[in-house]
């Protein structure tokens, strides 16, 4: 149990997120839950990596005069994808916090539902 | 010119450079207008050289981003894999051709709007991303690709910065946000399960090792996430609203181009050569590309709005597209693949028309329109030959690409699908008469006596694309196909094991 742990709440911060896209009518709120489901996202990616006593992936490491086997390492590949990801999602976030500016600028509100201009 | 292993990054490289240089001299006259053409010319020459270059079945491999002396670890390849076989370079041939053609007519269309240097340093972001996406052989790669192009395109829908544009945008930020969310949970769950990005690698692992139970769960974030990106019906909500609202030499590009690349050649790489085109994922893909045509069409018939109506008319045509690739046989593969090019040629054709139709009167409603023949011979033509290639007219591409999926189906037994094509053909040929007739023939408001017609640049990409669908008939002779579409068929066959 105490091993899949993670991964659930990881499940429920992701829910989390989606409610807050579905649910809400704010945009800074809709705004706030595609980041709370990005976050979820990339924590799902380093918990892939993860493993139960892994070492740094450095290759030529002494450990007891001995080098360290790659099995026992920690895979690195998923850390430079979550970098990777993180400023992707920066990027989207900064986008959309620009056009929620631009928006209040012409409505005067963040409601979504007040926004009707396009119908059909 | 040669296209080999070493100048295939250029197809990234190229545009993303141009963007970049953009930026750099935007209070240079003329500098946009040129580094925007000059650098889609590139591309598109590249792509042309790249089909004529590969022979059937050949793959080109090139590795960029070796780390050390560490080309291989342990049998595996780091660093990010670009490659190149049929498919590629068909969906090179389309993307570039229309970006190429699209650049040449904002010369003109874009002196509407201030900051022209930012449209083309976006709209050259959005060709790096999706050419990005369709010569990338690696799965993470192509994510931030698909970012890139997302993003460039969220931008350019919101270019005019009226209410209209800003909502859209942000609706279609927002449900491709979450598109892009869980096409890269797929991605983690596949990496977690097959160790590798690359999909060369994973495909030999996933046949090797059987699929894991989790492919199930795989199967449904890649077409939730593509299918938002190809705007298959069930997430097809963001394309009516995002579309229309751009600049029209965008909404070319989003209908023509982008949701091919992002969508339509990310789910037949994925599905055929990783996953190996499993028989659910067919019946799945006929089902939602019927229901796709089928709401399309029928929505689109009650539509005023000029870019509008083309947009759902997307939605349909693109339901035609999964449903030839649903069915799976290389007929309907090929049937199709040549939708796909007949339809970003003529869907272009027909936004560009509605551009140049908004750019002499100002409006998009058809009800305001009509009578524009007389002053506009060009754009009426050009229109006309668009809309009898989208409603598929005998002599006209639009016809022979349909008439290949049809025959597919019935050759598969899926009778129900090949009527089903049949009867929305019929419906299309109903809306594309409705824009014919209300903007075109009747007679002229006294309000556009003195419009004319739309300056040369505009004109000449008009033309061009519409001799392209005249004479795109023509790719469907069995020579010809052989080279360009076939390739491309054998490419995704090869995943098959057909």
């Amino acid at each position: 149990m105490d091993a899949h742990m993670p991964y659930l709440l990881c499940t429920i911060l992701f829910c989390i997120g989606i409610y807050g896209i579905l649910a809400k009518r704010n945009i800074i709120k809709i705004i706030l839950g595609i980041v709370i489901a990005e976050y979820a996202v990339n924590l799902f990616l380093i918990l892939v990596a993860y493993k139960a006593g892994g070492r740094a992936p450095i290759f030529d490491t002494l450990e007891n005069g001995q080098l360290i086997q790659p099995s026992a390492m920690v895979d690195p590949l998923p850390h430079a994808l979550v970098l990777t990801s993180i400023v992707i999602g920066l990027a989207t976030t900064a986008f959309m916090i620009a056009l929620a500016i631009r928006l209040y600028g012409k409505y005067g509100t963040f409601d979504i539902t007040r926004m009707r201009e396009l119908r059909g | 010119m040669m296209i080999t292993e070493s100048t295939i990054p250029l197809f990234v490289a190229i545009p993303l450079a141009g963007a970049f240089l953009t930026a750099m001299l935007k209070r240079v006259k003329g500098i946009p207008d040129t580094l925007g053409v000059m650098s889609t010319i590139c591309t598109f020459v590249m792509s042309v050289f790249a089909v004529m270059r590969l022979d059937i079945g050949e793959r080109l491999l090139s590795n960029i981003g070796f780390w050390g002396g560490f080309s291989e670890v342990f049998g595996k390849i780091v660093g990010i894999q670009l490659v190149m076989d049929g498919l590629t370079s068909f969906m090179l041939v389309v993307v570039n051709l229309v970006a190429f053609i699209v650049a040449i007519y904002s010369v003109n269309y874009m002196t509407r709007y201030t900051a022209k240097w930012q449209f083309y340093s976006l709209f050259l972001l959005m060709v790096a991303g999706m050419n990005g996406v369709i010569i990338t052989g690696d799965l993470f790669n192509l994510f931030v690709f698909l970012e890139i192009a997302s993003l460039a395109s969220y931008a350019l829908v919101a270019f005019g910065t009226g209410k209209r544009e800003l909502e859209a945008s942000f609706k279609y930020a927002v449900m491709g946000g979450v598109g892009s969310l869980l096409i890269l949970l797929g991605i983690i769950f596949l990496y977690s399960n097959t160790g590798t990005l690359n999909m060369g690698d994973m495909a030999v692992i996933l046949s090797e090792q059987g699929m894991p139970s989790i492919i199930y769960l795989v199967f449904g974030l890649f077409l939730m996430g593509f299918g938002l990106k190809a705007a298959l019906v069930p997430f097809h909500a963001w394309l009516p609203d995002a579309h229309p609202s751009a600049p029209a030499p965008i909404s070319a590009m989003l209908s023509g181009v982008l949701i091919k690349a992002l969508g339509v050649y990310a789910i037949c790489r994925i599905f055929f050569n990783v996953f190996g085109f499993p028989e659910q994922i067919s019946s799945l893909l006929m089902t939602l590309g019927a229901i796709s045509m089928g709401v399309g069409a029928l929505v689109a018939l009650r539509q005023w709005d000029m870019k509008r109506l083309l947009a759902y008319s997307s939605i349909s045509q693109v339901g035609y597209i999964m449903l030839g690739i649903g069915i799976g046989t290389p007929l309907a593969i090929a049937g199709a693949l040549f939708h796909l090019f007949n339809h970003s040629i003529f869907k272009s054709l027909l936004f560009l028309d509605s551009g140049a139709v908004e750019y002499a009167t100002h409006t998009r409603d058809l009800k305001q329109m009509g009578g524009l023949s007389k002053r506009m011979p060009i754009t009426s033509t050009t229109t006309l030959i668009g809309a009898m290639s989208l409603a598929g007219i005998p002599p006209f591409a639009g016809f022979w690409s349909k008439l290949l999926i049809i025959v597919a189906a019935v050759q598969a037994n899926h009778f129900g699908y090949a009527i089903w094509a049949v009867i929305i053909s019929i419906i299309t040929i109903g809306y594309v008469l409705k824009i014919t007739r209300f903007a075109f023939l009747g007679t002229l408001r006294k309000r556009f006596s003195d419009i004319r017609e739309v300056p040369a640049f505009m004109r000449i990409s008009l033309i061009v694309l519409a001799l392209i669908c005249i004479f795109g008939g023509l790719l469907i002779l069995p020579a010809i196909r052989g080279g360009f579409i076939g390739q491309a068929v054998s490419a995704l066959l090869m995943g098959k094991g057909a």
